[in-house]
């Protein structure tokens, strides 16, 4: 069978890409490889563990479950453009430092990208909405008590 | 700045990198001409391999080559035997450990038997297709007891049984002491530990450099050291012609320092023969398969007792699940052994186990290491004798806790550290008093009587543990003033998220009285540091912690020796304070750190004989035996009745690991440990048929806890300091997921007053459709 | 986990979505919101060998009202209708039930035409979509049918849907006045496939006595469960809690689960019971007190 190509041009981060993609190349692996934006981290191709997570047009989804060539015209943003221009960091970012939100590191990305669109649209909220938001991403080693309270105080200096 | 960081809440060194995506981890690695693995893996649990045929699978366009036992010659052989049996009188042990592709048989669903190297890894999973595998399947072994039964399958025929270890040890004399005894309960007790699933699955990157005669590797493991070693030996190199670089890895949990899994061991051989890097990243199924499980223990254990509850002996007798392998010789049964003794004066002790070679993925040491099976045999049988004593289940305990004047205590068996257990220091009383006060102990049965009477159910749980950690042998580091004034910090083990970053950081940074930020700490990379055993058993903090602060402290000391040469004083007129050693009372006389490590590297010049250049010491720290940590955990749930299903409404850990270096990361590990354990005791389980196939190999049906399921813990601590190394630390890295299955089965008895309906919970995990089951199964008969 | 090899199109038009349907038939697939469809392509338990991605065709998306009937596009995402408050106020047994599907991020993209047409026996609109006495509009290249959502769901992962057809749009009948619904569930996590769910639906009239009574399972069998008839019983009744007692007993006695990794039948037996009861209680006291 040929290989079956098509040309897409997306924006991700800001930045225009134009690239020839395989149409079963998945989304998280365009990300990763092609575009060598490695922050996006897989943890399963089945949906589950949200590691994978991107923010697609501002919502965040699982950019396993969705194929390169899909993204064609769509804006995309991934952890790498989640911090400002001159290194300082997103409020949330800077919160989970401050209460030690990650350990590993390796599901933050996609905490990340889920709980700051989370935070855009809920500027307050309790800790059950909180927890409820973050259920769609697995996290083996912090048992989520810090993300919860990072999200917390994020949202608090949010609101000025 | 003269704030010392030890024992200070101090954020972490490593988290921008982490919190920005830029840490690298190991499907990072890109390199030029870098191919792809897949792996064929068995679709049965139990065969005989007729033929394998990859012809096609070559023919594949972007498929560059495919590798069966068969193609491997001298380089296919069993793997080491990574822990040898303890020297425990009488001891059987039948080593068999994990070969790189299955030869002959294959013994577990997911063992590998074909490598196909390809352009990328979609082609290479293509071509997996296109491979013909012929296999007698055979039956197998799944069911412990039934393995052992005459007439079984057999997973290695040349045992003539499925016999992998037999062990016994005792203390004291148990016959005379239940001879005695007011009381003796007996019970039979299945538990089941799971798999570590950490967000980050295993990989290996294998670049052989021929021209510089170089191979790197880059690999998820916890023990890079032992990695190089032993590749290095396999594949006929120098061992500084490998380099084994363990980058970020996403969560370890003991299963990623097995070795030497098949993938760590072809990879560097294949990119050997094609000239090529070569990668592999563990997709998830995968993961179910081809990463070391814990799984499960069936115990007959009896506990004789005196009429106030003080225990005069246990006996035990259990099968332990080894699966098909048993690389790891007996770390897991005899922690389990070991650990059911607990916090408690067991005068009395005769315990065996058998370790039964299953045809199921390979068992190693999963956060807990077996710790879990053994306090849950213990904790549930006080809970029972207390219930037919008429005492109280948290004074039962308190009766039996070994008194803080008894150490060290002597437990007089043997520990996994081949050391007879003894436990170094400890103070177990104050941890009980204060978990009962913060959990709402003395308040709770009324609370619970008021829920009844609104129809909630609310249930109370407590358990006790003991936890043996930093074990030896060893770590080392090297601790360096750079000409900068900055201090590097090298040592051996890996990081998977404990902080290592930081904490080592903390120690050196207090000994040479320089910013924590200006301590850059490097782990996991063989070139940087040479020698050490790895991240595991609890031991990051104690044993390479140690090994820091000794370097550190030389460092020091070599530091003011330059500088009282300098400054023609001596060195107790000397302080080191904010990267420069000035004098006493003089602050404006002082010489930079940096400045004095430039000039301990002079260009030109001669040097007294027996210098050493630079401002660097390189130490070992090795303790005589592992430091004793414990805890308290206590819970309070509510049950629904109807559904059995649990809301978990307060979890309270009351820790004691000795000094404590940075009690954010220490709370951390807590937290993600109870996750673990509450994981264990009611979500995950791993469903297998009896044919050996994993029923739930995806994360949809093998349940990890969410944020959701996972409440807000309250933490407390207590510091009994080690008395077997300088800062007096002990491990913590397990102790959340220790005892969360008995606290779960007693509190659920609680909630549902199954007591006086007389059923027990004898078993981990729990499920609401398995609390359904066991509670009418009782009520019809 | 990467899929096998297909060729994709991305249809520009329903027309066009279909005439490709129509040619390659079975060995294609349409591709909405992807959450149920890539998880099996990664893992190649489905290989199609075209994936046809519907998600430019606009008009297949929205909600919109005809004679009072609300008709709600197959690609319409299940964010859109959480976000929807007039939705939400005329259905809200479908309100109910949105948490419980899934997590925000499969909500982001997942669609109510792509679930429905995946019909896995544990979802949760199935049986909502049997409760609500809903009809599908379905389509192929030169025709169209309506489809009652009793008659679509033929078995596990199984539709009424012919190989060149799509479900393309929902149409849902307007509540009654003085209808309470309730949604419930029971799950090992948050947003797992239900072990069992019930959607109960009940109308009061003259007196308070039930007069419109909807009572239907997810997870409990091949195909959403229609307890209708059980339910039947409070009809030209005031109910009370031991007739709902009743019905929920009736349940248990005639539903046939056949158990799962997670529960045995017995277990999705007895709780199928114990929902029925909860989620006819609370609707039914909804429906007094007007929520």
């Amino acid at each position: 069978m040929e290989i079956d190509e098509h040309e897409i041009m997306l924006s991700v981060n800001g930045v225009s890409y134009k690239r020839r993609v395989e149409s079963r190349l998945l989304l998280s692996d365009f990300l990763r490889h092609d575009l060598a934006l490695a922050g996006t981290h897989v943890g399963c191709e089945h949906g589950v563990c949200g590691a994978c997570t991107i923010l697609l047009d501002g919502q965040p989804i699982r950019s396993c479950l969705m194929l390169a060539v899909q993204a064609n015209a769509r804006e995309i943003s991934t952890i790498e453009g989640l911090a400002n221009k001159d290194g300082s960091y997103h409020p949330l970012q800077q919160a989970m430092h401050d209460h030690h939100g990650l350990q590993c590191g390796y599901c933050t990305p996609g905490i990340l990208m889920t709980m700051t669109a989370f935070l855009d649209e809920n500027a307050s909220s309790s800790e059950d909405e909180i927890r409820e938001a973050l259920s769609g991403n697995l996290c083996r080693c912090t048992g989520y008590q810090n993300i919860v309270d990072a999200v917390l105080i994020a949202a608090e200096r949010m609101r000025g | 700045m003269s704030t010392r960081s030890f024992g200070e809440p101090v954020k972490r060194n490593e988290d921008r990198r982490l919190l920005t995506g830029q840490a690298l981890f190991v499907d990072d690695i890109e390199l030029p001409g870098m191919l792809h693995a897949a792996f064929l893996r068995s679709q049965v649990a139990h065969a005989r391999i007729k033929n394998i045929d990859y012809s096609r699978a070559l023919q594949r366009p972007g498929v560059v080559a495919a590798y069966a036992a068969g193609d491997l010659g001298e380089y296919w052989q069993p793997g080491p035997i990574l822990v040898l049996p303890p020297p425990i009188e009488g001891i059987v042990f039948h080593e068999r450990t994990q070969v790189p592709l299955a030869k002959d048989k294959v013994r577990h669903v997911g063992e590998p038997l074909v490598i196909v190297i390809a352009e990328n890894r979609y082609i290479a999973e293509d071509a997996l297709d296109d491979i013909d595998v012929e296999l007698e399947p055979l039956a197998a072994v799944v069911d412990l007891e039934q393995g052992l039964s005459p007439g079984s399958a057999l997973v290695h025929e040349d045992i003539g049984s499925n016999v992998s270890a037999w062990v016994r040890q005792t203390r004291g004399n148990y016959a005379a002491a239940a001879a005695k005894a007011d009381l003796v309960i007996k019970r039979r007790f299945g538990y089941e530990h799971g798999i570590s699933s950490p967000i980050e699955t295993r990989g290996v990157v294998a670049q052989w450099d021929i021209r510089a005669n170089q191979m790197t590797i880059w690999d998820t493991t916890q023990a890079p050291v032992f990695v190089r070693n032993g590749l290095a030996g396999m594949l006929g190199l120098n061992e500084r012609q490998v380099r084994v670089i363990a980058p970020f890895v996403g969560g370890g949990f003991g299963p990623k320092i097995m070795m030497f899994y098949p993938e760590e061991v072809l990879l560097p051989w294949v990119s050997m023969k094609l000239n090529r890097p070569i990668k592999w990243i563990e997709d998830r199924l995968e993961h179910f398969f081809a990463t070391t499980h814990e799984r499960g223990q069936i115990h007959d254990a009896e506990i004789a007792l005196a009429s106030d509850g003080r225990i005069l002996g246990i006996k035990d007798v259990f099968l332990h699940d080894g699966g098909a392998y048993d690389p790891y010789g007996l770390t897991v049964p005899i922690n389990s052994q070991c650990t059911l003794l607990g916090p408690y004066v067991v005068p009395n002790y005769d315990s065996t186990f058998t370790q039964v070679f299953t045809n199921l993925p390979t068992v190693t040491p999963y956060r807990g290491a077996g710790r879990q099976h053994g306090v849950f045999v213990m904790e549930r049988l006080l809970d029972f004798a207390a219930h037919e004593l008429n005492i109280d289940p948290a004074e039962i305990r308190r009766r039996n806790l070994i008194p803080p004047d008894a150490f060290p205590y002597n437990n007089e068996i043997i520990y996994q550290d081949f050391e007879v257990l003894e436990y170094d220091s400890g103070n177990y009383e104050p941890l009980l008093d204060m978990a009962l006060d913060m959990i709402g102990y003395g308040k709770f049965r009324e609370q619970q009587a008021t829920a009844r009477l609104q129809g909630r159910h609310l249930g109370i749980g407590v358990a006790c543990y003991v936890e043996g950690t930093g074990i030896g042998p060893y770590e080392g580091a090297k601790v360096q003033v750079q000409g900068n004034g900055k201090v590097s910090v090298a040592t051996g083990i890996g990081t998977q998220g404990q902080g290592h970053f930081t904490v080592f950081a903390q120690i050196a940074a207090d000994q040479l009285g320089v910013a924590i930020t200006d301590v850059d700490v490097v782990t996991g990379d063989t070139d940087q540091f040479y020698w050490g055993a790895g991240t595991f058993a609890s031991r990051g903090a104690v044993v390479a912690g140690n090994a820091v602060n000794e370097a550190a402290r030389v460092v020091r000391k070599k530091a003011l020796k330059l500088a009282s040469d300098l400054f023609e004083c001596s060195e107790d007129d000397l302080v080191i304070d904010d990267g420069k050693v000035s004098i006493v009372g003089i602050p404006e006389k002082f010489v930079k750190l940096g400045d004095l490590a430039n000039q301990a590297n002079p260009m030109r010049g001669a040097v007294e004989p027996g210098t050493e250049p630079g401002l660097e010491s390189t130490q070992y720290f090795g303790p005589r035996m592992g430091a004793t940590a414990n805890g308290v955990h206590a819970m309070i749930i509510e049950m629904d009745p109807g559904t059995f299903d649990l809301k978990i409404l307060k979890y309270v850990v009351v820790h004691d690991c000795g000094t404590v270096i940075n009690p954010m990361i220490l709370a951390g590990q807590i937290h993600g440990g109870v996750a673990q354990g509450i994981g264990n005791a009611f979500y995950e389980k791993l469903v297998f048929d009896d044919q050996g196939q994993l029923l739930n190999a995806s994360l949809a049906d093998y349940l990890l806890p969410t944020a959701l399921e996972v409440p807000r813990m309250e933490l407390a601590h207590t510091v009994t300091k080690s008395p077997l190394n300088p800062m007096g630390i002990k491990g913590a890295g397990e102790a959340g997921a220790i005892p969360g299955g008995p606290l779960f089965a007693q509190a659920i008895e609680d909630a549902l007053d199954l007591k006086s309906r007389s059923i027990e919970l004898l078993e981990i995990p729990l499920s609401p459709s398995r609390l359904f089951e066991l509670t009418r199964k009782a009520t019809q008969t | 986990m990467k899929p096998a090899p297909f060729k994709y199109v991305a249809a520009s038009s329903l027309q066009h979505a279909l005439l490709l349907k129509a040619e390659h038939r079975e060995e294609a697939k349409f591709l909405a919101g992807g959450q149920s469809l890539l998880p099996t392509m990664n893992f190649r338990l489905a290989r199609p060998a075209v994936v046809i991605d519907i998600n430019g065709i606009e008009d297949l998306a929205g909600i919109r009202l005809l004679d009072g009937r609300t008709g709600v596009g197959a690609l319409t995402r299940y964010r859109a209708l959480q976000r929807d408050a007039v939705f939400a106020r005329g259905f809200p047994l479908i309100a109910e039930a949105l948490p419980h599907i899934a997590h925000p991020q499969i909500r982001n993209r997942g669609t109510i035409g792509g679930n429905l047409s995946h019909a896995d026996p544990a979802s949760e609109l199935p049986a909502i979509m049997v409760a609500l006495r809903a009809r599908f509009r379905v389509q192929a290249a030169k025709q169209e049918r309506w489809i009652a959502a009793s008659d679509f769901f033929k078995g596990a992962l199984t539709t009424d849907l012919r190989a060149d057809e799509m479900l393309v749009e929902i149409d849902l009948p307007p509540a009654e006045p003085r209808t309470g619904s309730c949604f419930m569930e029971i799950a090992r996590r948050r947003g797992d496939f239900a072990i069992a769910g019930a959607a109960a639906m009940l109308t009061l009239g003259d007196g308070d006595k039930c007069i419109d009574i909807r009572l239907a399972f997810c997870g409990i069998g091949e195909t959403p469960v229609d307890a209708g008839s059980a339910a039947a019983a409070l009809i030209g009744h005031q109910p009370t809690e031991a007739a709902i007692r009743d019905i929920a007993t009736s349940v248990q006695t005639m539903i046939d689960p056949s158990g799962n990794l997670h529960a045995t039948a017995d277990y999705q037996r007895h709780v199928a019971g114990v929902i029925a009861e909860r989620a006819l209680q609370t609707a039914c006291r909804r429906a007094r007190n007007g929520d």
